[in-house]
């Protein structure tokens, strides 16, 4: 950074060369404009304001970048699809995705016909002719009646669709949805599952200890039967219900697929649900998946990486120091069955901490 | 007034210069200055994400070798630094300062027809202070653990607690110091500008006789003056947080092996405070730029503003409700549920003004006689930026849409379009458009041209292909995507946006030499060199301290009429523009 510093004071030299250099040459400006130098006797080059031939030019320019700039926008919309996430692996994440394809066709005719609009009337209208009379067009209240009415009808229908599902996503209440803790820390993640009881005991960063590393106080009797894990797994089908803890700064839980995001906040207990409605071997064998796979793997192999097989992820999105760019943990979804007899599998927060 | 002309010194006319033209001009080059590094910073991390395993000599240069691995790749704490000072730079510094301090200080007493602000003394003090808050950033950068690296919406407690990030510790501290001496500059600036803009008219300026750049001025004025406070105590109770132990947003914190002694506070606190100063600075930024782009297109077009009107209502309406949507930023930050729905409700509304304008602005292109100085072109590109980059807001707006694209590089390509693309465009439109009001002499059109074209196709090049990486899933603010293999298709498209985003920031050198350049060599420019209607270019092209030799000119008219022709269809007075200190004449009807 000390060579940045010296770039700094440089910097400061020269600008006070600058100002001190602009004192002395004051007069020689004002000696100028007392001389008569005034840009009406220049020629077209030296012509500091635009001349008709500018004109003529910067407007075909305008209409070379819209072509341009459309090619950008077709070449990333039907290209970059390879790349994008595949459609929601979670029942919730249907109406997301419909509402989102909704909005993005309507942002897209907008765009398309805007940008058109903006780009052409700079194109036609270029000042070819100097001597040309604009239209003295000053005001419409029909115009801007039809342009504030359209959009407020529009973005109602959009507000209205969009808070309805928002309404739904939001609801956790109700049924015999599975109950996961998902715990942030830097920088990883952990889960608890609710055992037998289906409730998850108290939890606090002043009961850590040793192999507690999520903080269960165990004198709460919901506590015995939860089952810490490293490893998410969930069955197919059935609506799981994710409290979300931190114990240090925030963290965001990311699982894109299932079209689900929650901030895990210290001193906090967040919530959110899903259903997911593919086993991660059935989301293997989707179109979507499958070309989204071939597109990383043509780029591992060329790096002679290993092949890389999907899985979901949930990742942090929210800022939370030196390694939050690698903060995952893996999902698995699977049959009711399976899930069921790795559950059991695992240790409960009784017979882990040996109390 | 001109017998008031008391002697100035070097120091009272350069440094400690009371006149607001001067202070425009401290404005604009210490924002260009913190422009220059908040740009190099955006480069340095755009090479680490596009290469993130490759050393590059640049890095290794400018980096001192603690924030550097034993390969020569800048380490993550120190991207996550360049990150951060990347953004409070930009918002704050660049286009904060920079853009409205410049501006308002030129215009306001210019184009109302007053001899200078309310208060010089104050005019001067912000400055001084704005200038003393970016020496404590610049400062900063050079403390021994870096600078402050906590994402430049600093949320605790990664803010608060240096073991969580060890730029919060001194780097911390020195940020919040800044910025607490920059909003005391921008608060003072900005009553300043309100008494102004209210007290000062000339005779005939009533308020629908303002330029349209008064009324962005104003009411941007008014925005910073509701919310930046409340910046200032979000930022008191985070430094009782991290140095008196209180727990205003800290609660049940494990770190470094211990359990902190903070119980109660919520980190969500901080955010609606922040956000109550963070979502109207975005239109802080963008309106000034909005107010210079809608003079630059009435001029160039040769045509009055449509919907003169209509666009102070817009404003008025977008100010009034940005102050009142900030909870979208917060959709998932684990508030009650409810809440996002009334800020969705909010948020969508703004849409509408802000559709007004793109609309209005496009009409006023229409049938126009178009001049394409370089002005005009980044006002053009203002509004295609706006467009493109407001309209993904009805995505991210909707609490149920952004539950996924939260946090992504959706959201950092819709912004960087719509109020950073869009203000700075806005910025140098105002820079060529009043480069002959503050210097006396013109930039050099050519140069101008070519700098417009290749930072509109590399703004483009950057910032549209990023929606898509953002779709595809991948967070903002990670120092490399290689460990995630889901990623690994996205780096092509990572190499190609960082290439635009050097031939960008190679463009700006292009701007900064035409600029010094012209100080020196521009042609020397004539009293109203873009034949446009308003009262500055009715001042003397040498400056004056008073602006005006003898009375303050009155004003008759507003100030878009271009191009108005009487019954026979022959223009008024024989030219294209009336200026408004033209009498109505017999018989013609006031616009």
């Amino acid at each position: 950074m000390l060579a940045l510093f010296y770039f700094f004071v440089a910097v400061a030299f020269a600008i006070g060369i600058w100002q001190v250099n602009k004192l002395l040459s004051y007069k020689a400006l004002i000696g100028d404009l007392k001389a008569g130098k005034t840009v009406s006797n220049l020629d077209d080059y030296d012509n500091p304001i635009a001349t008709e031939k500018d004109n003529d030019f910067q407007g075909k320019l305008f209409m070379i970048f819209l072509v341009g700039f459309y090619l950008l926008m077709g070449y990333c919309l039907i290209f970059l699809q390879d790349i994008m996430l595949p459609d929601s692996a979670s029942v919730e994440g249907e109406d997301y995705d419909n509402l989102f394809r909704i909005s993005f066709w309507l942002i897209g005719v907008v765009q398309f016909l805007t940008q058109a609009l903006l780009y052409f009337f700079s194109y036609k209208y270029r000042g070819v002719d100097k001597t040309k009379k604009a239209t003295f067009f000053a005001d419409s209240h029909k115009l801007e009646l039809i342009w504030t009415t359209i959009p407020t009808v529009v973005l109602a229908v959009l507000i209205l669709y969009g808070l309805s599902i928002w309404n739904d996503v939001t609801d956790l209440e109700g049924d015999d949805a599975i109950l996961v803790e998902v715990y942030a820390k830097q920088f990883g993640w952990q889960a608890r599952y609710a055992g037998r009881d289906n409730e998850l005991g108290r939890g606090n960063v002043r009961f850590l200890e040793g192999s507690n590393t999520i903080g269960i106080d165990m004198s709460d009797d919901k506590a015995a039967d939860d089952i810490p894990v490293r490893e998410l797994h969930l069955p197919v089908g059935k609506k799981v219900v994710m409290k979300f803890r931190s114990q240090d700064v925030l963290h965001s839980a990311y699982m894109p697929h299932f079209r689900a995001q929650m901030n895990c906040v210290p001193g906090m207990i967040t919530e959110f649900g899903f259903t997911p409605k593919f086993t991660t071997e059935e989301m293997r064998q989707q179109k979507d998946v499958i070309r989204k796979v071939a597109s990383v793997n043509a780029v591992r192999s060329a790096k002679g990486d290993e092949s890389y097989e999907f899985d979901y992820l949930l990742l942090c999105n929210k800022i939370c120091g030196s390694s939050h760019y690698n903060m995952q943990m893996k999902i698995v979804v699977e049959s009711e069955k399976d899930y069921l007899i790795w559950l059991n599998q695992q240790k409960t927060a009784k017979e882990l901490f040996k109390l | 007034m001109s017998e008031h002309h008391h002697k100035e010194t070097f120091v009272t006319k350069y440094i400690f210069s009371f006149d607001h033209k001067m202070i425009s001009k401290q404005f604009l080059v210490t924002g260009m200055i913190m422009g220059v590094i908040g740009v190099l910073m955006s480069l340095l991390f755009r090479l680490q994400i596009a290469w993130p395993e490759h050393s590059f000599s640049i890095i290794e240069a400018f980096l001192p070798e603690r924030f550097q691995s034993e390969t020569g790749v800048m380490k993550p704490d120190i991207y996550l630094a360049l990150v951060t000072i990347h953004g409070t730079i930009m918002v704050f510094f660049v286009l904060t300062a920079g853009l409205s301090g410049t501006f308002s200080n030129l215009l306001i007493p210019l184009q109302i027809g007053a001899r200078d602000m309310a208060s010089a003394f104050m005019n001067c003090l912000s400055y001084w202070l704005f200038f003393l808050s970016s020496i404590i950033m610049v400062i900063s950068l050079f403390v021994q653990a870096g600078p402050a690296s906590a994402g430049w919406t600093i949320y605790p407690p990664l803010s608060a607690l240096p073991q969580a990030i060890p730029g919060s510790g001194t780097g911390m501290t020195l940020w919040l110091v800044s910025m607490a001496i920059f909003i005391a500059s921008s608060l003072i600036g900005s009553l300043n500008y309100i008494v102004t803009v209210l007290n000062l008219r000339t005779k005939g300026m009533t308020m629908t006789r303002l330029p349209l750049t008064m009324w962005a001025f104003f009411i941007t004025a008014i925005i910073g003056v509701v919310s930046f406070p409340v910046l200032f105590s979000a930022a008191l109770l985070l430094i009782f947080d991290r140095s008196f132990g209180t727990s205003f947003y800290l609660s049940d914190i494990f770190i470094g092996g211990e359990v902190l002694n903070y119980q109660g506070g919520s980190p969500v606190l901080f955010e609606h405070l922040f956000w109550f100063l963070g979502h109207p600075e975005v239109y802080i930024v963008l309106l000034p730029a909005l107010g210079l782009t809608s003079e630059v297109i009435s001029t160039n077009s040769r045509k009055p503003i449509f919907g003169y009107r209509a666009m102070i209502g817009s404003i008025m309406a977008i100010a009034f409700l940005s102050t009142i949507v900030w909870g979208h930023h917060m959709f998932i930050s684990g508030m009650n549920p409810f809440l996002g729905s009334v800020f969705t409700f909010t948020t969508l509304l703004i849409a509408i003004p802000s559709a007004v304008k793109a609309f209005n602005y496009i009409t006023t292109l229409w049938k126009g006689n178009l001049q394409f100085n370089p002005a005009m072109l980044f006002s053009i590109g203002l509004v295609s930026t706006f467009i493109t980059g407001g309209l993904t807001g009805i995505v991210l707006g909707d609490s149920a849409l952004d539950i996924n694209v939260h946090d992504t590089y959706f959201v950092v390509a819709h912004f960087h379009l719509v109020m950073g693309v869009s203000a700075i465009y806005g910025m140098y439109a105002g820079v060529y458009h009043w480069f002959p009001k503050m210097y006396g002499r013109m930039m050099n059109k050519t140069l101008g041209y070519v700098h417009f074209w290749i930072t509109a196709i590399a703004a483009y090049g950057v910032f549209f292909p990023m929606h898509f990486i953002g779709l595809a899933g991948l967070p903002r603010r990670y120092y490399t995507n290689t460990n995630f293999p889901l990623f690994d298709d996205l780096a092509n498209v990572n190499q190609v946006m960082t290439i635009f985003a050097l031939i960008g920031g190679a463009a700006q050198i292009v701007f900064l030499v035409n600029y010094f350049m012209s100080i020196y060599k521009g042609k020397v420019a004539t009293q109203n060199p873009w034949r446009a209607n308003t009262l500055e270019w009715t001042t003397p092209v040498e400056h004056i301290h008073g602006n005006w030799p003898g009375e303050i000119p009155e004003v008759h008219r507003w100030p878009y009429d271009y191009s108005k022709v009487d019954e026979n269809g022959e223009y008024i007075f024989g030219e294209d523009y009336i200026m408004q200190t033209v009498p109505l004449k017999e018989g013609e009807q006031e616009s």
